[in-house]
């Protein structure tokens, strides 16, 4: 690796502050599973940074708090595997856990962090499908102050984010889940770790009270556009109808053909479009046998 | 610009070690402290043959800074070994020949290591996934399964 500059503040003050005192040519490093990886190869994804500054040991990364009423606050800076092991997100957001417990090895989990997954930005990001389909928001701090926006605003490409310079994403928002409500999350791949998803979906349902008709549905998609995506003509195909195999074969079609994927080393788009609507369809099923189930 | 001195403690030892910041934890063990049992396989986190323990937790030290690990606890394989007793992982390996060019070996034996802290009674198929992070080009796994069930089995005390 080429020389770098490095700093470990101990609060988010003082790692904003870092930012502003040292300038241009910073870049934030949490878990380093993509960043150390990409430093390593030259930094052609961006500028090579001329210092690092170290998330580590920043406490309001690593906030894991559920209030009744207003849900889970989920630190940018919790590992996978402290996601995986909150018996809190277990319970309530299982689909989270669905997708923080497969990126990469154990190795990796142990390292890389939620928010690290969604400040890469990689299309095919596992947590990004499950944040989309849950409705989680993000709380972004930095120079000119706060602002919270829905996950669905924070990719702009792959590898680009809303993120200005010395902003930093601090944690998301997950909203309680509903009664009768249920969400998961699965991607197809050829391995069952060390692999990136071919194509990733994140199913959320809620049923109305009596078990009847969908309250609500959420669709998101992974690794089939430039950015993490919602399947809104599907969820809207769905909202108010019955679950029947039929309205769920059709909405399974219809996010089939919101997917604009690439063909590469993973996949064609043609597969990866069939995929869509195949991991759709059983995931729909299996959210609304589960919301049942309550 | 001056190195930056960290502080590690490594299998039980402390150190005092001055770093560049671009310096892996791996390059700096292996380097600066000379332990050079863990090994650099791929050096982008792929191959695991570069596991350690650090604050308890496994990770691919060739992609984590060492100045991301200062203050921590390290466990590399040169601390399994206790009053010159192979650990049980290791002695399974020895007499399951579960050793093959032996490059990959040290990280098997970590993660087998931390596997069975977390799961002492793991199936063939947690074994497979536990130790999915850690590749062996020779191709040898089977007898690396079975190294871990019988070293499994030898902790339980069965």
């Amino acid at each position: 690796m080429r020389p770098f500059a490095h700093f470990s503040p101990k609060s988010l003050d003082e790692a904003l502050d870092t930012f502003r005192r040292e300038g241009e040519g910073g870049r934030p490093i949490a878990g380093g599973t993509d960043l150390v990886v990409q430093l390593k190869e030259g930094g052609h994804k961006f500028p090579y940074p001329r210092y690092l500054v170290s998330l580590r040991r920043l406490p309001e990364l690593k906030v894991l708090e559920w209030r009744e009423g207003e849900g889970l606050r989920l630190g940018a800076g919790l590992t996978m595997s402290e996601v995986v092991e909150s018996a809190l997100v277990r319970e309530r957001y299982p689909a989270l856990v669905d997708g923080a417990g497969i990126v990469g090895s154990l190795q990796t989990m142990n390292m890389a962090t939620i928010g690290g997954n969604a400040c890469n930005a990689a299309p095919s990001a596992d947590t990004a499908p499950p944040l989309l389909a849950l409705e989680a928001r993000a709380r972004v701090v930095g120079p000119e102050g706060e602002r919270v926006l829905p996950v669905e605003q924070f990719w702009l490409g792959p590898g680009r984010t809303v993120l200005r310079p010395g902003e930093l994403l601090v944690e998301f928002l997950l909203p309680p889940p509903a009664p009768r409500s249920a969400a998961v999350y699965r991607r197809h791949t050829p391995r069952k770790q060390m692999d990136i998803a071919v194509v990733g979906v994140a199913v959320a349902v809620e049923l109305d009270g009596d078990g009847r008709t969908l309250k609500r549905a959420r669709i998101a998609l992974g690794a089939v556009a430039p950015t993490p995506i919602r399947a809104r003509r599907a969820e809207a195909a769905l909202e108010g109808q019955a679950p029947t195999p039929e309205a769920i074969a059709r909405a399974a079609a219809l996010a089939r053909e919101e997917a604009t994927p690439i063909s590469d080393v993973r996949g064609s788009a043609a597969f990866r479009r069939h995929l869509v609507e195949v991991v759709t369809e059983r995931l729909l099923h299996e959210a609304i046998e589960r919301a049942r189930r309550g | 610009m001056p190195k930056r001195l960290i502080n590690l403690t490594v299998n039980g030892e402390a150190y005092e070690v001055a770093v560049e910041p671009w310096w892996s934890l791996l390059y700096t063990v292996r380097e600066e402290l000379g332990l050079t049992g863990s090994k650099e396989g791929c050096g982008t986190g792929d191959c695991g043959a570069c596991s350690m323990l650090v604050d308890g937790r496994l990770v691919t030290s060739c992609i984590m800074l060492a100045v991301e690990a200062d203050g921590c606890q390290v466990t590399t394989i040169e601390g399994l070994a206790t009053d010159g007793n192979l650990h049980p992982v290791q002695q399974a390996f020895v007499e399951k020949g579960a050793v093959q060019c032996g490059y990959c070996i040290p990280g098997m034996v970590m993660a087998a290591y931390d596997l069975l802290r977390r799961n002492p009674n793991p199936t063939l198929e947690e074994v497979r996934l536990g130790l999915a992070g850690n590749l062996c080009r020779c191709t040898g796994y089977a007898k690396i399964y079975e190294a871990v069930l019988a070293a499994a089995e030898r902790m339980r005390g069965d």
